[in-house]
């Protein structure tokens, strides 16, 4: 998030976790892996077509991992990851990649941290040596955190206040989660952004920042019997550290529905959705749908609710004519409870009310009509293409396995995720559907053009 | 485009992962030399397409280009070009809207169109089974679109939503209101959009008459990336492309300067940070110089995390999380242009902090060591620029479009090296003008009013 370009993780999540092909190579991205002595895991996807390659670490914490009163910490820590090491002085670290031909960037997410670079494969070993460096050499100065306070506020300004329908978002992720830490913004609440101190930022780096939390993923023209000398080299210097555990409260299962609303004036374009508990692969709901829907309920997204050709689409919008767009946000591929998202816009002069009822009809339409086998197959095959394009990328590797062992599954999740997509039948898909929204209560947002004085 | 292009689908993803640059290098064909192996590939009927072969993934990446965008929309009816862009997919032939598109989902072919100021460009991404129906539906859509009445009203009500969600938005704002103040009497001074009036007032007569008029096979550029053949393309682009006319309809645009008085205006939005958009003179991509302000503005305010701006605004300051200036070519104008962000209390601090960045350039040029670090920093990452099939395709029209000949890939870092101290010295004496650097504001910025 140095940079300002919006690169949506619906990319990532929805679209490139996706994978489902099974082809002749059986898996995905058929990944190497090993783990250096100090219990750092190191993933390599060879790519030999260009000789550049992708060099990332992940850190096994997130904004969810955050002490209380403490959100932005994450996140700022971040930042400041650009700054000088012991060795190196502030601003040097970008330096040297730009002077290598290299881009990078960094980003913060609920559940995970990472860095990265792009570069030459001549040059990776000095980028190896210098991820390292920071990874436990880091300098906290008091002006620098400072400074960068003041760049995180702005950032927060630009994504989030001056922004009506994201100022909503945070109020609804707040009121959904009830005991989660995924009811704080990943950027952090202004108020604890602006008293966060160095000992929080140091605090954060010395809990998690370390080898045996750490996974370092190469992609591109690169072996595992290249890299492995590299890695002992510099990351494998770095001395094991005790193991930081993931103690995150859990989330009671909702009893009650409720309503966040938002009327600014600022909005032109009012926006509707629902949100009902949902299990990703890792995490169940308490007293409600196991991790082994998981799977079953990206079926169920990409059949009713993806794309002008969905059924949600085509009744709200085409048919019916009561919205501008309509479709379902799900990703199994969270580490904590997630949820299963049905959203549209209405149109002008259509009435919440009456956009509200329509949809209740298309989730019961779920529910009462199921799916069909042909929408089944229909959308397997969708699945298995997404998987053909997804490999067309080099960096696409590194980044869903990245995130899934930064979120608590492993490569093999990732490998055999188009098996487990083929296996899924008609029943699974309904069985899902009833689990997560049959009878269940769920938080509807309404972001509204305020009325005229 | 507005399918899925709404920008709710991205707020509702519950992951707000903070944005990353897209820098991963993907596939390309480029090799240690530099060469990348660009075929020239003329069909039977003399349809031309620059073709990399690349047979590691079964897909086929196609960009394609008119000449002639939205800065040529009738009086009146701006918005057309992107309108006619967002429905050219939206039913064709003997097929309409929905069997139209459940074809492209159903074999999962993306085809997309879109519109700029000087440009409609089409993309077509199919995997290697799929390729004769995916180019059959391009074909059809380019020289037998629909325009339904139901798709027309749909999309037409979407191009309304998303001018008027662009009216909340400050960066916007303030780029429309830029761009209205630099051509006040010129097409590059609408909006490519339109505006809810315009966008109205289009009828189908007007979508039909654009989609006969203004495609022909004389202002059409092609690229093609991935598992396909020169015989198997060549053999493909008669059947494609044959059926548009030879000649497209095109009014003429007049060449022109921006307007840039070195003022300031402010447009009023409720929001606690500002958006600043500032624009001057700049050089346009055929002029032999253009490497050099390329270079240049590079130090200034380009990429990356170490212009001179971000350093100064950003990293010393923390007035902006971002802040950047770039080159701005069109066909018939430039500019450089910049962006920031910054807290309504800042705003007039940001603005001191570019003029001076701008006047020291001027005046002081920048040092040796600057720009062997900029020389570096460009030709090396210029292998990560081809990221994907479909990067490289766009990359290939681009290169005819500007007529920069098929060897342009391998001797663009020679352009770069070729950059002197003394060149870049002297271009921002002469070009660089904090006098005239123009900014709009929109926001609610404290201590800064509109100068006339």
């Amino acid at each position: 998030m140095r940079a300002n370009l919006y690169l949506i993780l619906a990319f990532m999540f929805a679209v490139f976790l996706s994978p489902g092909s099974v082809t002749a190579s059986d898996g995905v991205f058929n990944p190497e892996t090993f783990t250096l002595k100090n219990g750092m895991q190191v993933v390599v996807v060879s790519n030999h077509r260009v000789p550049v390659v992708s060099h990332m670490v992940w850190y096994k914490a997130g904004s969810a991992d955050e002490l209380s009163g403490r959100t932005g910490a994450a996140h700022l820590l971040e930042h400041l990851m650009f700054k000088g090491t012991k060795s190196m002085p502030s601003g040097e670290f970008s330096k040297i990649v730009a002077r290598n031909g290299g881009s990078e960037n960094a980003f913060t997410s609920l559940d995970y941290t990472g860095y990265f670079q792009t570069i030459a494969v001549d040059h990776l070993e000095k980028m190896m040596a210098m991820e390292a460096d920071r990874m436990t050499n880091l300098v906290f100065d008091q002006k620098e955190v400072d400074t960068e306070r003041k760049v995180v506020l702005e950032e927060r300004s630009q994504r989030t206040d001056n922004d009506p329908a994201s100022i909503l978002r945070e109020h609804l992720n707040a009121a959904f989660y009830m005991n989660y830490p995924y009811r704080r913004p990943v950027i952090g609440w202004e108020h604890e952004i602006r008293s966060l101190t160095v000992d929080d930022l140091k605090n954060f780096y010395r809990r998690w920042y370390a080898p045996g939390n750490a996974i370092l993923v190469v992609a591109g023209d690169i072996t595992a019997d290249e890299l492995r000398p590299m890695a002992e080299r510099t990351y494998g210097k770095i001395p094991a550290a005790p193991e930081a555990s993931r103690d995150r409260p859990s989330e009671p299962a909702h009893k009650a529905s409720r309503t966040v609303e938002l009327a600014d004036a600022r909005v032109s374009q009012p926006s509707w959705t629902r949100s009902y508990q949902a299990p990703s692969q890792v995490t169940g709901i308490r007293g409600g749908a196991g991790t082994e829907h998981a799977i079953a309920l990206d079926v169920l997204s990409e059949i009713v609710g993806s794309g002008s050709s969905s059924p949600l689409y085509r009744s709200l919008v085409i048919d019916q004519k009561l919205a501008v767009t309509a479709a379902i946000s799900y990703s199994s591929s969270g580490m904590g409870p997630t949820r299963f998202v049905f959203y549209a816009l209405p149109r002008t002069g259509v009435s919440m009310d009456r956009l509200e009822t329509a949809m209740e009809a298309e989730i019961k339409k779920i529910l009462n009509d199921g799916v069909s086998a042909d929408q089944l197959a229909r959308a397997k095959t969708r699945l298995k293409a997404e998987a053909v394009y997804a490999r067309d990328s080099l960096s696409t590797g590194a980044r869903v396995l990245g995130a899934a062992l930064a979120s608590g599954r492993t490569i093999e999740d990732v490998e055999t995720w188009p098996h487990k997509v083929d296996a899924i039948t008609v029943d699974a898909v309904m069985e899902a559907a009833r689990a997560v929204f049959d009878g269940k209560p769920s938080v509807t947002s309404l972001l509204l053009a305020e009325e005229p004085k | 485009m507005m399918r899925r292009g709404f920008k709710i689908m991205a707020l509702l993803v519950f992951v707000l992962m903070l944005p990353v640059s897209a820098g991963a290098a993907g596939k390309s064909i480029a090799t240690a030399n530099g060469g990348v192996g660009v075929k020239r590939v003329i069909s039977p009927g003399g349809i031309e397409a620059w073709l990399v072969e690349d047979h590691t993934n079964p897909v086929i990446s196609l960009r394609l280009a008119f000449r002639g965008g939205a800065a040529l929309d009738p009086s009146g009816k701006k918005g057309l070009a992107r309108m006619v862009a967002a429905l050219l997919d939206e039913g064709a032939g003997g097929l309409d809207s929905k069997t139209f598109q459940q074809r492209l989902d159903d074999l999962s072919i993306t085809l997309r169109f879109d519109a700029g100021r000087d440009r409609l460009t089409g993309k077509l991404r199919t995997l290697t089974e799929n390729r004769d129906e995916a180019f059959k539906l391009l074909r059809l859509s380019l020289t037998v679109p629909r325009f339904d009445a139901e798709p027309v009203e749909r999309i037409r009500m979407q191009l309304l939503s998303s001018v008027r969600q662009d009216m909340e938005d400050p960066d916007t704002v303030a780029s429309h209101a830029l761009a209205a103040r630099l051509y006040p009497d010129h097409a590059y001074g609408f909006p490519v959009d339109g505006t809810e009036n315009s966008l109205k007032a289009i009828t189908g007569d007007d979508l039909r008459r654009f989609a006969r008029d203004r495609l022909g096979r004389d202002n059409l550029f092609i690229g093609v990336v991935g598992d396909v053949t020169a015989d198997q393309l060549s053999a493909s682009l008669d059947g494609l492309f044959g059926d548009l006319p030879d000649k497209a309809k095109l009014t003429r645009i007049t060449d022109t300067t921006p307007k840039t008085d070195g003022g300031i205006s402010v447009v009023d939005l409720k929001v606690p940070q500002s958006g600043i958009t500032f624009a001057q003179v700049g050089l346009k991509r055929d002029d032999p110089e253009f490497f050099t302000a390329y270079v240049m503005n590079h130090i200034l305010g380009g990429g990356g995390f170490t212009s001179r701006l971000y350093n100064e605004v950003r990293e010393k300051r923390g007035l902006a999380y971002s802040v950047a200036s770039y080159l701005y070519p069109l066909d018939h104008s430039a500019m450089i242009m910049g962006v920031a962000g910054t807290a309504n209390a800042g705003v007039s601090e940001t603005i001191a902090v570019i003029k001076e960045q701008w006047r020291k350039m001027a005046k002081g040029g920048i040092t040796q060591s600057e720009l062997n670090d900029a020389k570096t920093y460009l030709v090396g990452s210029y292998p990560l620029r081809f990221t994907s099939s479909g990067t490289i395709a766009s990359m290939l029209v681009g290169i005819q479009l500007e007529d920069l000949g098929i060897d342009y890939m391998e001797k663009r870092n020679g352009y770069v090296e070729a950059v002197t101290l003394d060149g870049v010295n002297r271009l921002a004496a002469k070009l660089l003008d904090a006098e005239k650097l123009t900014f709009v504001i929109a926001g609610e910025p404290v201590g800064v009013e509109t100068t006339h």
